[in-house]
């Protein structure tokens, strides 16, 4: 099975997130890149799937050349080869980005099953999975916590409430998955320095514009990171648990 | 949380593992009402020791950085925080092995454990490490990794159960206030302290809390790149942090070394990646600590494929992931080394700055000693924060050399080596001169002087001069400063010492003032040069330098450029608060031609009417004669041993000074000579003494050989211990050596270079009942003597004229004799040359 992974170049960010001076940006300057939980997961998926059908395992993104380091990583991950579509910046409106990508697949080999993270890691649209298929006019499911290929089917397990949903969806499919559906591998030396010789393969994107405009950015009142002390020692004990309880992570 | 105080003794701002050590010493010594603050949280605050590889290696060629690596094993030790597992630095070239050589000398040389092991050796104490690709392998039992987190945190119990030590952590410091150039307040979000001390150990932020006080701390934060390869069974299976020895793979620039189940490599063979300290992100921004940049792998590629070389049955594995990859921040500085003790642009201003955790619990010892007793008991000459001048502490000049000294951190470094970036900063009046000549420049202090001149090729052939037929003997050398020597013994030679600092010491308390710091008797007759030793408060070196007496309330001190700022800071920090003496430097307004040799006379003669005979103007005095136009301060003394004079004249007039020197030095062979001549072989064959080389705070003037006859009734720094040494017998002697025809295996003639330990005939190593060992403080030619001559101390049973000896240089032993015990010349032990 031959499969594709969409991925988005973001910043990767601490407690608190500094803006550009006009507040319609992160501001990068101090931070490096990478790509969200979601799509780690989608190329963990992406190189199994691969392994186990003898498949391919492909990643794309959107954007101009500095994203191709995402890319690598990818490739470093298990990925087998790496598109570029090129574009002049590596966070469009998800519009535009959806029509790049699916202007791209009709270009490219045919793909059995394409994967999306649920959303990007800064913007958080979670829109360019659903507007693909669309397109393509291919069905899709997001939400996806499990993927279990078929031979012309695909079948995936979303989570809902206390039970779970199971879809058979046609190939080729669009997937949108969440962070959880397998644990991602590190890349390992050989893969790093397999993928710094790779050529990636750039495509030229459609002129198309979006209708989102980005105003500004705001904090949430509560964003900015406090460090809280709980108390010293053994007497701080309770207190950390309570904050456990209050995290889930004990009950 | 205790309450914020309002004052204290002394406030130390950053809570790494310098911080926390300063605490805990000033606490041991008897500091009270100590503050401890840091931006960040405790115990990690977010600086370079919460992500730092911290291992241990003691072995450095300097001997300042091992003893305070050594003091801070013997620290960690204590602390229960250190763990030794050995390290191995291996050899993949020829010319590594040769450096592992150097390591073996510099090993035995200060005391460490050490020895070369072959490749089949290496793999059998890392049996993941594929030996083929290495050569040889430099084995130190001692090397161990520490905890520097738990350590500070103990470090801050036994100084907060003292009743000594307040902490403060998230606590940011906003302002230091000063008032008449000293310390009085810190201000910070938390409130306002009173304090008369400050101490600045905040890595890589140092330069910007420094400047918060209008000082400089001349570093910058540069990359170190690391990555965490995992799991290995292997490793895992040790269940422990580290079990087997740390590798250092010294050619690709990097090392490998077991962090639980992952291998931790790390590399010092990237580009040097500089980062300004206002860029570092804070604690909240910083997507791991503000020191853990993101990682950029296009950089350590290289690195990754050198690592497989070796590790390839460890690394090459579908199961081991690069789990952890940074950027990691380091504090870089233009020469390498620590920037310690007080800031000279502000009073109580202290930086315990750009260390290393191998060496942090020492610099925190050092820096309590010092400022609790004026002196700490490891030298911290090489270390000193006073010793950069002005243009060494722009931002442009550390940049500079950091980015140069970066790829150094584990390179090759010939003794001699010249930096090659920012060059220039200093040029005498004669340097487009010099620069006809064919002149080979070294530098001291940004300064450009000539260590030859390629003009004198000729007196090669002419006079005889052998060349070294060893490329690491002969490298940054040249047989043309042999030649020199012999043409200024032989007629007269001019040489460039405007590098050279230089301070006017004006005012009705000049005389007393200087009195208080030199040995010498100051209230000599007007026209008098003064040599002096200067000491410190233990009695050990300080300085030594040049006085001349120009007026009743008026004087000039010269001394070398290596050593001007640091002699800068010593000289401000002295003077009275009454304002009786003014002191400033014409280091800048002066320049100096040496005139020295038979002929210089004759020369001196020539260009001036005055009389300069020696009835006139006999030795050891000072006056001024016109050039012509130019009035130039004669200083009749000599640091080559002949005849002739030091001639100071205005730094414009220079080039006229120069000028008239040559025309009328034409007709008695004047040359042009080098700080070759001068530095080196015409100072050794005299057994003159350099600043940094054999005199050092370790050693007094007794056993220097430089005691005066006479011990002045004035009171002066370190008269206690001097005089004290005057009545005992000397731990150790200095001594010249002869080095008695060496030739290596191959037969090639060579020439140890300074450095190198002394052995006795039997192979022992030679220390004296202080622990001080025996080893080479300055190596060179003695061109009229024929021999090549080595100075070192040595203690009373092995410093006897006729004794044999054996010095190691690379991975060979030569015979050595000891020629003088003390501090006769080997040439012309009278002095009748430079009296005649």
């Amino acid at each position: 099975m031959d499969v594709l992974v969409c991925v988005k170049r973001v910043p990767a960010v601490g407690a608190e997130i500094l803006l550009t001076a006009d507040a319609t940006a992160v501001d990068t300057r101090h931070l490096g890149f990478t790509i969200g939980p979601h799509e780690e997961c989608a190329v963990e998926e992406a190189v199994r799937i691969a392994g186990r059908t003898g498949g391919s395992a492909g990643v794309l993104t959107v954007g101009p050349a500095e994203t191709e380091e995402q890319l690598r990583y990818a490739l470093s991950m298990g990925a087998d080869h790496a598109v570029r579509v090129d574009a002049p910046v590596a966070d469009p409106q998800p519009e535009v980005s959806a029509a790049a990508i699916a202007s791209a697949l009709r270009d490219l080999p045919p793909y059995d099953l394409v994967l999306f993270g649920e959303a990007s890691a800064d913007a958080g649209h979670a829109q360019v999975a659903f507007r693909v298929a669309c397109a393509l006019r291919r069905p899709v499911v997001g939400g996806v916590k499990g993927i279990e290929p078929g031979s012309d089917t695909v079948a995936v397990r979303r989570e809902v409430g206390d039970g779970v949903e199971v879809h058979d969806a046609p190939l080729p499919a669009v997937v949108a998955v969440l962070e959880g559906l397998n644990l991602p591998r590190y890349p390992t030396i050989k893969g790093r320095l397999r993928a710094r010789k790779a050529r990636v393969r750039v495509l030229d994107a459609p002129s198309a514009t979006g209708g989102l405009r980005t105003l500004r950015l705001r904090h949430r009142p509560d964003a900015r990171a406090q460090t809280v002390e709980l108390g010293r020692g053994a007497a701080a004990a309770p207190a950390v648990v309570d904050v456990l309880a209050d995290l889930g992570v004990v009950r | 949380m205790s309450p914020f105080p309002d004052r204290a003794q002394v406030v130390v701002i950053g809570a790494g593992i310098v911080g926390n050590a300063v605490v805990h010493h000033l606490a041991r010594l008897g500091w009270r009402e100590i503050l401890l603050v840091d931006k960040g949280p405790l115990p990690d605050p977010g600086g370079s020791t919460g992500h730092a590889s911290n291992f241990v290696f003691p072995v450095d060629h300097s001997r300042e950085i091992t003893q305070l690596t050594a003091d801070a094993a013997r620290q960690y030790t204590e602390l229960g925080t250190l763990t030794t597992c050995g390290g191995i630095e291996v050899a993949r070239t020829p010319e590594r092995v040769q450096e592992l050589h150097r390591r073996m000398s510099s090993a035995r040389a200060w005391g460490i454990d050490a020895e070369l092991i072959t490749p089949a050796e290496v793999a059998d104490k890392v049996p993941f490490l594929d030996p083929a690709p290495v050569l040889a392998g430099f084995w130190t039992p001692s090397v161990a990794v520490v905890d520097p987190l738990r350590a500070g945190e103990l470090m801050r119990e036994r100084a907060t159960a003292a009743g000594a030590l307040t902490v403060s952590a998230m606590t940011e410091v906003l302002g230091i206030d000063t008032d008449g150039g000293r310390v009085r307040r810190v201000r910070t979000d938390r409130g306002d302290v009173e304090t008369e001390y400050v101490v600045v150990a905040c890595g890589v932020w140092s330069p910007r809390i420094a400047a918060l006080a209008g000082a400089t701390v001349p570093l910058t934060p540069a990359v170190h790149q690391m990555i965490d390869v995992g799991p290995i069974p292997e490793l895992a299976a040790t269940g422990r942090e580290i079990a087997f020895p740390i590798i250092r793979d010294m050619d690709p620039l990097m090392y490998e070394r077991q962090s639980g189940a992952d291998l931790e490599i790390g590399s010092y063979a990237h580009r040097p990646i500089l980062v300004d300290p206002d860029d570092i992100p804070s604690l909240a921004a910083a997507a791991l600590s503000p020191t853990q940049l993101p990682f950029t792998p296009d950089d350590f590629d290289p690195q990754m494929e050198a690592a497989l070389e070796l590790f390839a049955s460890v690394l090459d594995r579908p199961d081991a992931g690069i789990r952890h990859a940074i950027n990691g921040l380091l504090s870089l500085t233009p020469d390498g080394h620590p920037l310690l003790g007080e800031t000279p642009e502000v009073r109580g201003l202290w930086s315990a700055a750009a260390v290393w955790i191998k060496e942090g619990p020492g610099v925190g010892r050092l820096i309590a000693e010092w400022m609790t007793a004026g002196a700490p008991e490891i030298d911290p000459q090489h270390s000193d924060i006073a010793r950069f001048a002005p243009h060494e502490r722009t931002r442009a000049y550390v940049r500079a050399r950091a980015a140069e000294g970066f790829n150094k951190t584990y390179g090759i470094v010939h003794p001699r080596e010249q930096w090659g970036s920012d060059r220039g900063a200093r040029r005498s009046p004669f340097f487009e001169r010099e620069q006809a000549l064919g002149a080979e420049f070294f530098e001291v202090a940004g300064w450009e002087r000539p260590q030859w001149y390629r003009a004198n090729e000729h007196l090669v052939a002419e006079l005889g001069v052998a060349d070294r037929p060893h490329e690491w003997d002969a490298r940054w050398w040249s047989p043309i400063i042999n030649a020199e020597h012999l043409a200024m013994r032989r007629g007269v030679a001019m040489i460039d010492l405007s590098a050279f600092t230089s301070f006017d010491v004006r005012g009705p308390g000049a005389l007393p003032y200087l009195q208080h710091l030199t040995v010498a008797q100051m209230d000599r007759p007007v026209g008098r040069v003064i040599y002096t030793p200067l000491l410190g408060p233990d009695g050990g070196f300080r300085s030594d330098l040049t006085v001349v007496r120009l007026g009743e309330e008026h004087f000039r001190v010269v001394t070398g450029g290596a050593d001007g700022a640091r002699d800068r800071h010593w000289f401000t920090t002295h003077l009275p608060a009454d304002g009786s003496v003014a002191l400033h430097d014409v280091t800048s307004a002066m320049c100096t031609l040496g005139l020295w040799g038979p002929r210089a006379r004759d020369v001196l003669a020539a260009v001036t009417d005055d009389d300069v005979s020696d009835a006139a103007f006999p030795f050891g005095t000072a006056r001024t004669v016109h050039v012509g136009s130019t009035p130039v301060l004669a200083l009749r003394l000599s640091y080559v041993g002949e005849l002739g004079w030091e001639l100071h004249a205005p730094t414009e007039s220079g080039p006229r000074l120069w000028d008239a020197l040559v025309e009328a030095g034409a007709p008695h062979g004047l040359v042009p000579a080098g700080i070759g001549v001068y530095g080196t072989t015409a100072r050794m064959e005299k057994g003159y003494r350099l600043m940094g080389h054999e005199l050092d705070a370790e050693h007094g003037p007794v056993e220097a050989g430089l005691a005066l006859p006479g011990l002045k009734a004035a009171d002066f720094v370190g008269k206690a211990a001097y005089t004290k040494a005057r009545e005992g017998e000397p731990e150790a002697t200095l001594c010249t050596l002869t080095l008695d025809g060496a030739r290596d295996r191959a037969g090639l003639r060579r020439y140890p270079q300074g450095g190198e330990p002394l052995l006795t005939l039997d192979g022992e190593r030679i220390a004296d009942r202080r622990g001080r060992p025996s080893y080479v403080t300055s190596a060179g030619a003695a061109p009229s003597l024929g021999t090549h001559l080595l100075m070192a101390y040595l203690p009373p049973w092995h410093a006897v004229e006729g004794t044999g000896l054996l010095v190691e240089y690379l991975g060979e032993r030569y015979r050595v004799t000891v020629a003088r015990a003390g501090r006769r010349p080997l040439f012309d032990p009278d002095d009748a040359r430079m009296r005649g």
